[in-house]
């Protein structure tokens, strides 16, 4: 009602509503508003004028219908008469499984060449040095083309492949080694190591109490260790070795049986473990460079060892430092092997964004379910990170 | 209210925008170019000569037609698609017509809503295998690892094919010819499965073609041809008339050499019909009365192209086989003139 | 014994110093403090000696000492010898680096490539002579570098489709780069912004781009884009991946600039504001100065990421280097040769990232007032 009145009487009134700060930010803010309602109309509007000169069928209706075509790395059950949807699914687990097992890798190589970096030893420091730029400064795509090409053009074929063990074959068509096969007692295995894990974390709480108390250490990691290994053991010895596994053996083309991993996993996996490990690596370096050598020298004068100094002094405080950009590093990988389409790896954006989009026609659907997994995702793991740095904040003084 | 209102202003202002797409012809007249999707590289099919211009049995129609517009076949621009953005270039425009050795089926033609204007090749998929695996038909390639192209009907046959006959194998999907090549060749897969065009092509560039054999199964139909969107017949039309004045000129035996000569006037009606000299055929579709006679004065009928970029005579070496006109035994049959 | 006599020789307190025991100087000393002074470091020591006994010489070996760079083919290097086939490389060099620019026209590449160094000068060293000049050259740069390569003005217009090879990625990374940049100071200061509305777009604009990865955002320019704007309209996919490099860039910048925004303490702001100066003073002359010079490393790091990314173009068909390899490699008679091609573009990458974060590190040195706690 306001603006009504000041438009009444133009010139100095409406000139003041510019002037003062607070009416001026209402504006902008409805100028801009509207400019990104008329930008959002626009497009949508393009869209179905798009698709209706197109004559295009929209909807997410094909997710149903048999996709016809096959996959070679199949976590879960597939075959070219399931469905699209189905076949999401196996490029959403194969996403999960290349991120997963590069962020392992990741994680152990940044670990061991950020302390090596940061050692005395001039020659190690150096070398990591080197290998930390060479990775870090050369686009990740090349390499990934790079560890194929060498697998793919300097490994033997399947008939003259290399054997490190028995049963263990290395080609390239991959790396085949036997695969376990349980039998029905295995369940009790698996019990046994939940009851295991629980009884050590349970365990852990308690030596923590008693220490708190009375001052009593006990030897938590090598009790706990002999536990979580040792009971499933047992039972697993108890029940009659309730595994077998299967050999692969070359037959006709290529190896059977067992698993293969398959060099297209392997240069993509490789690549994308080196190249987020070259960045882990200086995070872990700046990580421990930030604690304070004062830190170390006081834990010394209090009579702590080198290696407890390490655990409960530097390593909890340098871990605060490190973990946001550890956790960035690891949403990093998990986008990063998106790129897995370069090497034919049949990631989330290979089937559906790719073969299931091409063969339906489906560019809109397609494209927007990728696109909405990658944002859950990727939301879902600021909104931890956000919580983490919350909660370690607290800690700080 | 404000919003819905907001939205409508916005609706009605596009909508005069929107009536692009109706008339191809006015709008390739108006930019003066022909903008034609070709693919990325199959040696004789459609590759870059050493000055970088596109050239090949695809481009050969994409020119046809051009010359067919503006009497001069150099008015042609290229887009390189693969697999995967061909047909999402097309529908959006960016491309007039595509001429990429795409296979005519029910689903693209009625539910990405294309129109093929005719078959240029009749293809089918086979199997290239390296002799020394010592493989003699298709259906000993239980547990085989495959590469193969992704994206196209190759894949969906390929998956048929083992499924039918109860067989297992590994697919190597690969993005582009050249890729499946390097693959194909360093071992990772034993087997590289293609139009059968495609591996004779692909076979010609290897150092010792002989080490490799094609299998004798082809195991799809896989009519080739250019297609246009849906929504222009009369585009549809002049595309589809390019291609079958090429073919009616291989049967009449008109050439690039002698076409000018004939579109002055011939014993045969059909040829006169076709070249200008009698009737307004040209202006049904909106063109000159001369349009076939650029048309063929391009690149040649359709068996001179053929000759040029995949025949016998070259590289790729391909007999015409299904190919041939259909007076001589094969498929190729076009309409009458008339 | 011979001690005691020597010592006899001076007054106590007298002694001059002797030099330390050959064991404790020179390199001997620095070799064992720097590479025996424990078990675990001798055995580090002799195990990064094996390693560089067991890369170096072979690699050596195959780059330069056995490598070909004449030849005619892949069959002919291996006749010559047992290492990297260059001639590969040799042979195609001005594909790799022009594309299929065409050929009569490649002065006007070098002649942008000379002048973007020329303009790079006065931005990057503060004490090039006439740097005002120079800097307004920088200014308009971007100008004629766009009528040198497309042409206009009476240069050949030239496609981009003909585009390729390293110019590609040099078009590609320096658009992006120069563009992202106020693009993504712009997104900070929405996001750090009073203002509730403009805040919430930029947040979600941010946040969307970061959750997603590159490539996808390429497959939509080249597939989707044309859906969503007015059916006819069409631009060319250089530009559709230029905007995308842009914007995608652009929301990683602004995080690194809010960081610096947030590290300037409020005070700042407030003695702005009790000075009398407007927002977009305060901003320009207070905040963004020191804001920005804190964000230094973190902008450069975003730059040479986005330097690297100009390699995905090749998977929605634009030819970079990477794309121009698979044309090479499709010729049979350079088959297999996939490593050298491979090498010989990550040395180039390798050269330019590295030098742009050794200069970040120069600026950061330089740029250290001294208010370091």
């Amino acid at each position: 009602m306001a603006a009504v009145d000041y438009q009444q009487q133009p010139g100095v009134k409406l000139s003041e509503l510019w002037v003062d700060k607070r009416s001026r930010g209402v504006i902008i803010q409805i100028i801009a508003l509207i400019l990104l309602l008329l930008f959002i109309g626009f497009i949508v509007n393009n869209t179905i004028n798009n698709l209706k000169l197109l004559g295009v069928e929209t909807g997410y209706g094909f997710l149903n219908e048999p996709s016809n075509y096959d996959i070679n790395q199949r976590p879960i059950e597939y075959s070219s008469r399931s469905s699209h949807g189905r076949a999401a699914l196996v490029g959403i687990l194969n996403t999960a499984i290349v991120a997963g097992a590069g962020i392992v890798l990741a994680t152990i190589l940044g670990f061991v060449a950020g302390v090596l970096r940061l050692s005395g030893n001039w020659l190690i420091s150096r070398l990591v040095y080197v290998w930390v730029e060479l990775t870090r400064n050369v686009p990740l795509l090349l390499q990934i083309l790079l560890w194929h090409g060498i697998i793919v053009h300097s490994l033997p074929r399947p008939q003259e492949a290399l054997s490190p063990a028995d049963g263990f074959f290395l080609s390239n068509r991959g790396f085949s080694v036997p695969s376990p096969q349980f039998e029905p007692g295995f369940w009790a295995v698996v019990i046994a190591l939940g009851v295991a894990v629980a009884g050590a974390i349970w365990f852990a709480g308690y030596a923590k109490r008693v220490q708190e108390q009375t001052g009593k250490h006990y030897p938590v990691f090598t009790i706990n260790l002999a536990l979580v290994v040792g009971l499933p053991l047992i039972v697993f010895m108890a029940m009659g070795v309730p595994l077998t596994l299967d050999w692969p053996e070359l037959r006709g083309f290529n190896f059977r049986g067992g698993v293969t991993v398959r060099p297209e996993f392997m240069a993509l996996w490789l690549a994308l473990s080196f190249y987020t490990a070259a960045f882990i690596s200086e995070n872990v370096r700046a990580g421990i460079q930030a604690v304070s050598h004062g830190q170390t020298e006081a834990s010394y004068a209090l009579g702590l060892r080198p290696n407890w100094t390490m655990r409960l002094v530097i390593l909890p405080q340098a871990l605060r430092v490190i973990i946001p950009p550890l956790i960035s590093q690891y949403l990093n990988l998990t986008k990063n092997s998106s790129l897995a389409i370069a090497v034919g790896y049949m990631d989330i954006v290979a089937t559906i964004g790719g073969i299931s989009l091409n063969q339906t026609g489906r560019a809109l659907e397609c494209m927007s379910i990728v696109l909405g997994l990658y944002l859950a995702f990727s939301l879902f793991i600021s909104t931890v990170m956000n919580w983490y740095n919350k909660r370690v904040a607290l800690v700080e003084r | 209210m404000k919003v819905s209102r907001l939205f409508l202003g916005v609706a009605a202002a596009s909508l005069v925008a929107s009536a692009a797409y109706a008339d191809t012809l006015s709008d390739v007249q108006a930019k003066g170019f022909l903008q034609c999707g070709v693919s990325t590289g199959v040696a004789g099919f459609a590759f870059t000569d050493d000055a970088g211009n596109w050239q090949g049995f695809d481009p050969a129609v994409c020119q046809a037609v051009a010359a067919a517009i503006f009497g001069d076949a150099s008015k042609t621009k290229y887009t390189p698609t693969t697999g995967k953005t061909r047909f999402e270039a097309l529908k959006s425009g960016e491309i007039d017509m595509l001429a990429r050795n795409t296979t005519w089926t029910y689903s693209r033609d009625v539910d990405l809503k294309l129109s093929f204007t005719g078959i240029n090749y009749y293809d089918g998929q086979g199997f290239m295998v390296p002799k020394g695996l010592g493989v003699s038909s298709a259906k000993e390639l239980d547990g085989a690892s495959v590469c193969i192209q992704t994206g196209t009907t190759t894949e969906l046959n390929l998956a048929d094919f083992f499924r039918t006959n109860n067989m297992s194998y590994e697919p190597v999907p690969i993005e582009t010819n050249a890729e499946a090549r390097q693959n194909y060749q360093a071992g990772r897969c034993d087997v590289y499965t293609t139009d059968a065009s495609g591996l004779a092509a692909t076979r010609a560039t290897f150092e010792n073609p002989a080490d490799h054999v094609i299998l004798p199964e082809i195991i799809s139909k896989e009519p080739l041809g250019p297609l246009v969107r849906h929504g222009d017949d009369n585009w549809a039309d002049l595309v589809r008339w390019t291609l079958n004045v090429l073919i009616i000129a291989e049967e009449l035996g008109v050439t690039q050499d002698n076409v000018m000569e004939m579109a002055k006037g011939t014993d045969n009606p059909e040829i006169n019909r076709m070249l200008g000299a009698e009737g307004s055929y040209g202006d049904m579709l909106g063109l000159p009365a001369d349009w076939a006679v650029h048309a063929i004065k391009a690149g040649g009928n359709y068996g001179e192209i053929f000759a040029r970029f995949i025949g016998t005579e070259t590289d790729i070496g391909l007999e015409r086989g299904l190919n041939e006109l259909w007076t001589k035994g094969g498929l190729i049959y076009a309409p009458p003139f008339r | 014994m011979s001690e005691q006599t020597v010592e006899q020789k001076y007054a106590p307190g007298t002694h001059p110093s002797l030099p330390p025991p050959v064991a404790d100087r020179g390199a001997i000393k620095w070799v064992r403090e720097n590479l025996f002074s424990s078990p675990t470091n001798i055995v580090l020591t002799l195990l990064s000696i094996y390693l560089l006994y067991a890369i170096i010489p072979p690699l050596v070996d195959w780059m330069l000492i056995n490598s070909v760079f004449d030849a005619g083919s892949r069959n002919e290097c291996w006749e010559k010898g047992s290492g990297a086939c260059w001639a590969i490389v040799v042979v195609r060099f001005d594909q790799f680096v022009y594309g299929f620019y065409p050929e009569e026209e490649r002065w006007r590449v070098i002649l942008a490539f000379l002048l973007l160094i020329a303009a790079l000068v006065p931005i990057l060293y503060d004490k090039t002579p006439f740097r005002k000049l120079g800097l307004v050259f920088s200014g308009v740069y971007p100008i004629i570098a766009y009528f040198l390569l497309w042409g206009g003005l009476g240069l050949a217009h030239v496609e981009s489709a003909k585009f390729g090879g390293f110019m590609l990625t040099l078009t590609i990374g320096v658009t992006g780069i120069v563009a992202s940049l106020p693009l993504g100071i712009l997104l900070a200061l929405g996001r750090r912004s009073d203002l509730l509305i403009l805040r919430v777009i930029c947040v979600c604009f941010i946040e969307f781009i970061r959750g997603v990865p590159l490539i996808t955002l390429l497959f939509v320019a080249s597939t989707l884009l044309n859906y969503f704007l007015p059916p006819g309209t069409y631009f060319d996919l250089l530009l559709r991946v230029l905007i995308m490099v842009t914007l995608f860039s652009a929301a990683y910048i602004a995080e690194v600039v809010r960081g610096g925004l947030q590290a300037i303490p409020k005070g700042q702001t407030e003695a702005a504001q009790a000075l009398g100066l407007s927002y977009w003073k305060n901003m320009g002359l207070i905040i963004l100065p020191q804001a920005l010079k804190i964000s230094i490393p973190g902008i450069v790091n975003t730059f040479i990421g986005l330097y690297k990314d100009t390699t995905l173009v090749v998977i929605i068909g634009l030819l970079d280097p990477i794309g121009l390899s698979q044309a090479v490699l499709a010729d049979s008679k350079w088959q297999g040769l996939s490593t050298e091609i491979y090498v010989f573009i990550a040395l180039f990458f390798f050269v330019s990232c590295f030098a742009m974060s050794r200069y970040s590190i120069y600026l950061e040195k330089k740029l250290e007032t001294g208010h370091k706690r």
